[in-house]
């Protein structure tokens, strides 16, 4: 029987097919029968996702073979694809609306993570400005983190932790922004744009719309995708020399 | 033809992919820098330009509308291939900077959000 089943990995991205569709038909049946669509289906299936990943390895589910497809459909290339696609019906008008806002929003999104990051880092105990600066661009995104370490030869301790800081921000962006959607405004094309260029995690902000308002995740993803282009242009210049011009 | 879409849209992803790797050498920084967001842009400048025009039915559009719609899939699927454990082992500083770093940009947001759906609806009635 095992080896029957294994004979499909060679399908395997038909399985991962498959398979999200069944997670996503039981996070709807869940969300409508069980919790009156208090919680949307979507981010049960997206947290689902994720309580699934913690069982995997560094690849979450897709280290076991039958599953290896997921690595396909959930990799950069089908995600930039298809968030592209979604920018099919956005409006023009309400771009050029939040155009400033959207560029402000970049740089007050990277500043205050950066500056948060950094904040914690001192507290915790680093003092030396490559480490505390690598931690900062952690607290931008998982790719801004290791980027910036590496530029600026930070220990592969500290780029582990730089990565580990964005990746968990990505997660908790993905489950608390359908929570917090209403309390910060977020059902409009602009605040969308605002709130893409703000928290910058682009696989965080477009899950977390997508669980919000399907109709937003182009708005948002559009100013998210120059967020960590823009944070590892920061990061490792301007900021770190101002870091440490103040630490000495 | 449903294709026709298909071509459009990965004709404007090529272009964007390839204008952020540009920026990218430009800035000297070894990476793409919104190549997503440029290829959006295009895509939605090109396809109003292309509608008016009558060179996109809705059969060829709905080719993009498809590639559109498997988005929710693959973020589940995305979510599904994080390496989630490495996350949570990353200890307290790691969690206090994702989380606490996550939270004070959400109070940031507010600053710059635009006008509620709520008002709207409210000055249009």
């Amino acid at each position: 029987m095992t080896s029957l089943f294994e004979s499909l990995t060679k399908y395997e991205v038909i399985i991962a097919l498959m398979w999200v569709g069944m997670i996503m038909y039981v996070s709807h049946l869940f969300s409508r029968h069980l919790l009156r669509d208090k919680i949307p289906g979507v981010a049960l299936a997206i947290g689902l996702g994720l309580v699934f990943a913690y069982f995997g390895g560094a690849k979450g589910v897709a280290d076991h073979p039958l599953l290896a497809g997921m690595a396909v459909i959930g990799g950069s290339m089908m995600r930039d694809f298809s968030i592209v696609a979604t920018a099919m019906g956005a409006s023009i008008s309400e771009i050029r609306k939040a155009g400033g806002r959207a560029i402000l929003s970049l740089f007050i999104g990277i500043l205050a993570a950066f500056g948060f990051g950094v904040v914690v880092a001192l507290a915790m105990g680093y003092h030396d400005s490559v480490s505390v600066a690598t931690i900062g661009a952690g607290a931008c995104t998982f790719i801004v983190g290791p980027v910036t370490g590496t530029a600026l030869g930070a220990s592969s301790e500290v780029i582990a932790m730089s990565i580990a800081t964005g990746v968990i921000k990505t997660i908790f962006v993905t489950i608390v922004t359908p929570l917090a959607a209403k309390r910060i405004g977020l059902d409009n094309p602009q605040t969308a744009m605002a709130y893409g260029g703000i928290i910058g995690t682009t696989s965080g902000v477009a899950a977390g719309l997508a669980a919000t308002d399907p109709k937003l995740v182009p708005y948002g993803a559009l100013t998210a995708t120059f967020y960590t282009g823009m944070g590892c242009l920061l990061c490792p210049s301007v900021l770190f020399f101002i870091l440490r011009l103040i630490l000495g | 033809m449903k294709i026709y879409g298909v071509a459009v849209l990965s004709v404007c992803f090529l272009a964007g992919q390839l204008a952020g790797e540009g920026l990218g050498r430009l800035f000297d920084f070894n990476g793409n820098i919104g190549g997503v967001g440029i290829a959006m842009l295009l895509l939605i400048i090109c396809g109003d330009w292309m509608k008016r025009r009558g060179w996109i039915d809705t059969e060829s559009e709905s080719g993009i509308r498809f590639w559109s719609g498997m988005y929710i899939p693959v973020v589940v699927a995305m979510a599904s291939t994080q390496h989630v454990k490495a996350a949570l082992q990353g200890g307290w500083l790691a969690v206090i900077a994702g989380v606490g770093g996550s939270i004070f940009c959400f109070l940031l947001i507010p600053l710059l959000s635009g006008p509620r759906k709520g008002d709207r609806d409210a000055t249009n009635a």
